[in-house]
C-alpha cells in the first residue's frame, strides 16, 4: 500500500539523484538514516554503556565482599550505584532494546523503513550525547550521587554540592529526548508501514510490544522530562520547587519520578515479553499460544503500569486509603502478566521443542521472570512493604525482572536476530557457555540478596558490619557477579569470532522461522523488500511455507524504490544540544579564568549550541530532501531462499 | 510506483494537500502522537503548579499579582490567532496561496502581540512587585508553567515565519502544505493549553 503513494510528491520535478553521494566508512556511519545501521549503532552504544554499567556493578560488589571493607570510600559507593543504576537502564538496555527494535520491526511488517528515517538517527545521536554528557561526569568533578531515583532533598544544590546531579539532569534530558523521537517514530511506522494485509492482529507479538512500548514511552517521558526540568531550575536557578523553606515540595519530585518510573520498568519488560514471544513458537513450531489473549495483557498491562507509581511511595505517608488503592492496582498486573506466563507454557506444551540459544535464554526467562514477579506481588503488599522497603529484598525484586526478565530476553533476541542483522550465525557451542554461566551468576548474585533483605541488610548502604550474618550471603553474591561476568565474555568472544567469519547465513537460518524477517536475505539489502510481500494471515511466512510455497506473494510489480538520502543534520543537531546543555549546567561556575567565565557565565556557550541545534532544524526545513531512487536493475538479482 | 512526478495543475491540486503523499499523512499522524506528549509534559506543569500554587514564601500572592484585563487582552488575542490560523487552513484547502500567506501572516503578527504582552507582564512583575524565580515556590512553578507555554509561542512564530517564506519561494506544494497544516495543529495546541492557563493560573489565582 503504503510506497506506492509517493508518486504525488511535488509540484516540481523530482531529483532522481542516481549520482546520490553514498558516503563510506566513519561518515556512512555519522550520516546513515537507515534503520538496519542505526540498529547496529544503537546495540555497540547501548553495549559500550552496558559494559561501563557492568563495570560499575563489579566494582560495588567488590567493596560488598566482606564486611568493613576499604576498598571504595562512602562517596566514590554513592556516585557508583547512582551511575550503575542511571546508565543500565537509560544507557545500557533501553538502546538494546532500540537496537532490536529498529533491527527487525521493519522487517516484521514489511516496511522498507521506519516512518522517519531522519528522526530515527536524531533519537539516536540525541540518545549518545545525553549517555556520554552523563558519563563524563566521572572526569569532569564527579558523578552524580544521590541515586538513580534522585530523590530530593538530597539531590538538591544544599546537599549535592558538585555538578554530579547537573550531568545526571541534563544528560537525562538529552537522552530522554532521543527515547521520545524513537518511540513516536515506532508508532508511525506500525500504525502506517505495515506491508498489504498486515493486519494489527496479525502482526506479529514483538511488534506488538514495541507498539505499546512506544505509546508507554510517549505518555511517560514527558513527565520526566518535566521532573528533570524542575530540578534542573532548582539547582541552577534557584527555583524552589523541592525547597522546604520557601515553600516547596520534596514529595512532588517522587509523585513525578514514579509517574515515569514505573510506566519505565514496563518499557523495559514489554520488549523482552515480544522476543520471548517470537523466540519460543518458532523453537517449538507452534504458533503463539492465545494470541488474542497475549495483545490483550500486553495492552492491559500498559494501561495499569499508569495507575501504580505510589507503591514506590508506601512509606512516604500518603496515608491508608492512598496505599491500598495503589497495592490492589500493583496486584492486578499479576493477571495479564500470569496471562502470558501460562501462553508461553503451553506455547512449548506439546511443541518440537529446540533448545538453541536463544530458546534457552527464553526457556530460562519464564521461571526467572515469574520470581521476579512473585516478589513483585508481595512489595505490592503496603503493611509488608514497610518492612521490606529500602532493603537488599527490594534490590532482587528489581534485579529479578530487569535481568532475570528484560537481558535474558535480550539475550535470546540478540542471539535469535544476530545472523539477520549480520549475516552470521553466532556460535551455539558459545551461546550455551554464555547461558549457563550469565543464568548461574546470576541467581547466585541476586536469590541470596531476598534473604539479605528480609535479614535487614540495606540497600545503599556502602559497608557493613560483621556478625550480622550477612558476611557469607555477601561473598555468595560477589561471587555470582564474576560468574555473570564470565558469560559477558564468553558472549563478546562469540561475537569476535563469529566476526572474522564469513557472512553466509541464509534467509532462514533457523529453518523454522514464522515472521517476514526471514524471508529476505541475511542481512537484508538496504531496501529490505524487493517487493512488498502480501500477508495473508498471522505468521506470514510459516503460513506461506506450511501451503508449500518458497516464499511470499508480492504484493506489487518490481519497480523503482524511494529512498531517504544521507544526512549529517541528526548528529549536528545532537552536537548542538550536547554544548549547549554543557554550557548551561556551568553557567554559574566561577572558573579562574576571565575568558571561561566571560564563555560560560554570559551563556554564549549555551547559545552556541542552540544556534548549531536551531541552524540544523532551519536547513532540515529549507532544503527539501527528495531522496533518491533505486532502479529494478540495481536490485538484487536472485535473493536466497 | 513511478508515474510522472508531473507538475500539479490547479485542477489536480488535492483537496488535503497535506494528506496527499505518505509522508504528509505520516507527518500529520506523528504530530498529533507528539501532542499527546506535549499534553502529559504540560498536564505534569499544571498539576506542579496547583501542587504549589499557594506557597508563596510571604511574596507576592497570586489574587496581589494578577491583573487581569491585561490577561484577558492577551487570551484575546492568542484565540483570535486561532482562528486566523484556521483561515489560513481554509484558503491552504482551496488551494489559494496567497490568502493563505496573509493569514499565516496575521497569525504571527497576533502571536508576536501575545508574546510582547507577556514579556511586558513578566517584567512588571519582577521589577515592581519583587516576584522573580527564585521568589518562591508559588513563583517557581507560575513562572516555569508560563514560561513554558510562552516559549512555545516564540518557537511557533519562529516556524510559522519560516514556513511563509518557504511558501513565498517554494509555492503550495504537496510538500509544503503538510509543514503548514502541523504548525497550525500546533498552534492551536498552544490555544488550548493557555485556555487553561487562564483558567487555573490566573481565573483560579483572582477567587482562590
Amino acid at each position: 500500500m503504503a510506497q506506492a503513494a509517493h508518486t504525488l510528491n511535488s509540484s516540481k520535478p523530482l531529483g532522481h539523484g542516481h549520482n546520490v553521494k553514498r558516503h563510506t566508512g566513519l561518515m556512512d556511519w555519522l550520516t546513515t538514516v537507515d534503520h538496519k545501521k542505526i540498529a547496529i549503532l544503537y546495540l555497540w552504544a547501548g553495549g559500550l554503556f552496558f559494559g561501563i554499567g557492568g563495570i560499575e556493578a563489579l566494582l560495588i560488589r567488590w567493596q560488598l565482599i566482606k564486611p568493613m571493607n576499604n576498598f571504595l570510600d562512602a562517596q566514590t559507593f554513592n556516585e557508583l550505584i547512582t551511575m550503575h543504576g542511571t546508565t543500565m537502564i537509560f544507557l545500557g538496555v533501553m538502546p538494546i532494546i532500540f537496537a532490536l527494535m529498529n533491527a527487525v520491526i521493519p522487517l516484521q511488517i514489511g516496511a522498507r523503513d521506519v516512518a522517519f528515517p531522519f528522526l530515527n538517527a536524531l533519537g539516536f545521536w540525541t540518545f549518545l550525547f545525553g549517555g556520554i554528557l552523563l558519563n563524563l561526569s566521572w572526569i569532569m568533578g564527579g558523578a552524580p550521587d544521590a541515586g538513580w531515583t534522585s530523590y530530593t532533598p538530597l539531590s538538591t544544590s544544599t546537599y549535592s554540592t558538585t555538578h554530579g546531579v547537573d550531568f545526571y539532569t541534563i544528560g537525562l534530558q538529552i537522552a530522554g529526548l532521543g527515547t521520545l523521537i524513537g518511540g513516536i517514530n515506532f508508532l508511525a511506522t506500525i500504525i502506517t508501514m505495515r506491508a498489504p494485509g498486515m493486519t494489527y492482529m496479525r502482526m506479529p507479538m514483538f511488534a506488538w510490544t514495541t507498539f505499546i512500548t512506544s505509546a508507554i514511552i510517549l505518555f511517560a517521558f514527558p513527565a520526566v522530562t518535566v521532573g528533570l526540568v524542575l530540578l534542573t531550575f532548582d539547582r541552577i536557578l534557584g527555583a524552589n520547587f523541592f525547597e522546604v523553606g520557601a515553600g516547596g515540595n520534596p514529595v512532588l519530585w517522587q509523585h513525578i519520578f514514579w509517574i515515569f518510573g514505573h510506566p519505565e520498568v514496563y518499557i523495559l519488560i514489554l520488549p523482552a515479553f515480544g522476543i520471548i514471544s517470537e523466540v519460543i513458537p518458532t523453537f517449538s513450531r507452534k504458533r503463539l499460544f492465545g494470541y488474542s489473549s497475549m495483545v490483550f495483557a500486553t495492552i492491559l498491562i500498559a494501561f495499569l503500569g499508569f495507575m501504580v507509581w505510589a507503591h514506590h511511595m508506601f512509606t512516604t505517608g500518603l496515608g491508608p486509603v492512598a496505599n491500598a488503592l495503589f497495592s490492589v492496582s500493583t496486584m492486578l498486573i499479576a493477571v495479564p502478566t500470569g496471562i502470558k506466563i501460562f501462553n508461553w507454557l503451553f506455547t512449548m506444551w506439546g511443541g518440537q521443542v529446540r533448545f538453541t540459544t536463544p530458546n534457552l535464554f527464553a526457556a530460562g526467562f519464564i521461571p526467572t521472570f515469574t520470581m521476579g514477579g512473585v516478589t513483585g506481588v508481595m512489595l505490592a503488599s503496603a503493611p509488608a512493604d514497610f518492612q521490606f522497603h529500602d532493603t537488599y529484598f527490594v534490590v532482587a525484586h528489581f534485579h529479578y525482572v530487569i535481568v532475570g526478565g528484560l537481558v535474558l530476553g535480550l539475550f535470546a533476541g540478540l542471539h535469535y536476530w544476530w545472523p539477520k542483522m549480520f549475516g552470521r550465525m553466532l556460535s551455539e557451542k558459545l551461546g550455551k557457555w554464555t547461558f549457563w554461566t550469565f543464568i548461574i551468576g546470576f541467581h547466585l548474585t541476586f536469590f541470596v540478596q531476598h534473604f539479605l533483605g528480609l535479614m535487614g541488610m540495606q540497600r545503599r548502604v556502602f559497608t557493613y558490619l560483621p556478625n550480622q550474618q550477612f558476611d557469607l550471603l555477601n561473598l555468595v553474591s560477589t561471587i555470582g557477579a564474576g560468574l555473570m561476568s564470565v558469560g559477558m565474555i564468553i558472549f563478546l568472544v562469540n561475537i569476535y569470532l563469529t566476526s572474522r567469519r564469513p557472512a553466509d547465513a541464509a534467509n532462514d537460518p533457523w529453518e523454522d522461522g514464522r515472521t517476514l524477517e526471514w524471508t529476505i536475505p541475511s542481512p537484508p539489502p538496504e531496501y529490505n523488500f524487493k517487493q512488498t510481500p502480501l500477508i495473508r494471515g498471522i505468521d506470514a511466512f510459516w503460513k506461506e511455507k506450511m501451503a508449500g510455497n518458497k516464499g511470499m506473494t508480492p504484493a506489487e510489480p518490481v519497480g523503482s524504490i524511494h529512498m531517504p538520502s544521507a544526512t549529517i543534520l541528526p548528529f549536528t543537531m545532537s552536537v548542538g544540544i550536547f554544548i549547549a546543555g554543557l554550557g548551561f549546567m556551568f553557567s554559574r561556575d566561577d572558573f579562574g579564568n576571565a575568558f571561561m567565565s566571560f564563555m560560560f557565565n554570559n551563556y554564549i556557550v549555551t547559545a552556541i549550541g542552540l544556534i548549531i541545534t536551531f541552524g540544523s532544524m532551519l536547513l532540515r526545513s529549507l532544503y527539501d530532501d527528495h531522496g533518491w531512487h533505486i532502479e529494478p536493475e540495481e536490485l538484487e538479482g536472485s535473493e536466497r531462499t | 510506483m513511478t508515474t510522472a512526478h508531473a507538475e500539479a495543475s490547479k485542477e489536480e491540486f488535492p483537496h488535503e494537500p497535506e494528506k496527499a503523499t505518505l509522508e504528509g499523512r505520516n507527518k500529520v499522524l506523528a504530530f498529533w502522537l507528539f501532542l499527546g506528549g506535549e499534553a502529559v509534559l504540560f498536564g505534569t506543569l499544571f498539576a506542579t503548579f496547583l501542587a504549589l500554587r499557594n506557597q508563596t514564601n510571604e511574596g507576592p500572592s497570586a489574587n496581589e499579582l494578577f491583573h487581569l484585563p491585561l490577561v484577558a487582552a492577551a487570551t484575546f488575542i492568542l484565540l483570535v490567532s486561532s482562528l486566523t490560523s484556521v483561515f489560513a487552513i481554509q484558503a491552504m484547502h482551496r488551494n489559494r496561496p496567497a490568502v493563505l500567506r496573509n493569514w499565516l501572516l496575521v497569525t504571527v503578527a497576533l502571536g508576536l502581540g501575545f508574546l510582547i504582552l507577556e514579556i511586558y507582564e513578566f517584567t512588571q512583575y519582577v521589577r515592581h512587585e519583587d516576584f522573580g524565580m527564585t521568589t518562591s515556590a508559588f513563583s517557581s512553578a507560575f513562572y516555569t508553567l508560563v514560561g513554558f507555554h510562552g516559549a512555545h509561542v516564540a518557537f511557533g512564530i519562529a516556524w510559522i515565519a519560516i514556513l511563509i517564506g518557504q511558501l513565498m519561494r517554494k509555492g503550495l506544494t504537496v510538500v509544503t502544505a503538510p509543514k503548514v497544516y502541523v504548525s497550525a495543529m500546533y498552534w492551536h495546541f498552544i490555544d488550548v493549553v493557555w485556555v487553561f492557563i487562564f483558567t487555573v493560573v490566573y481565573l483560579l489565582g483572582k477567587v482562590g
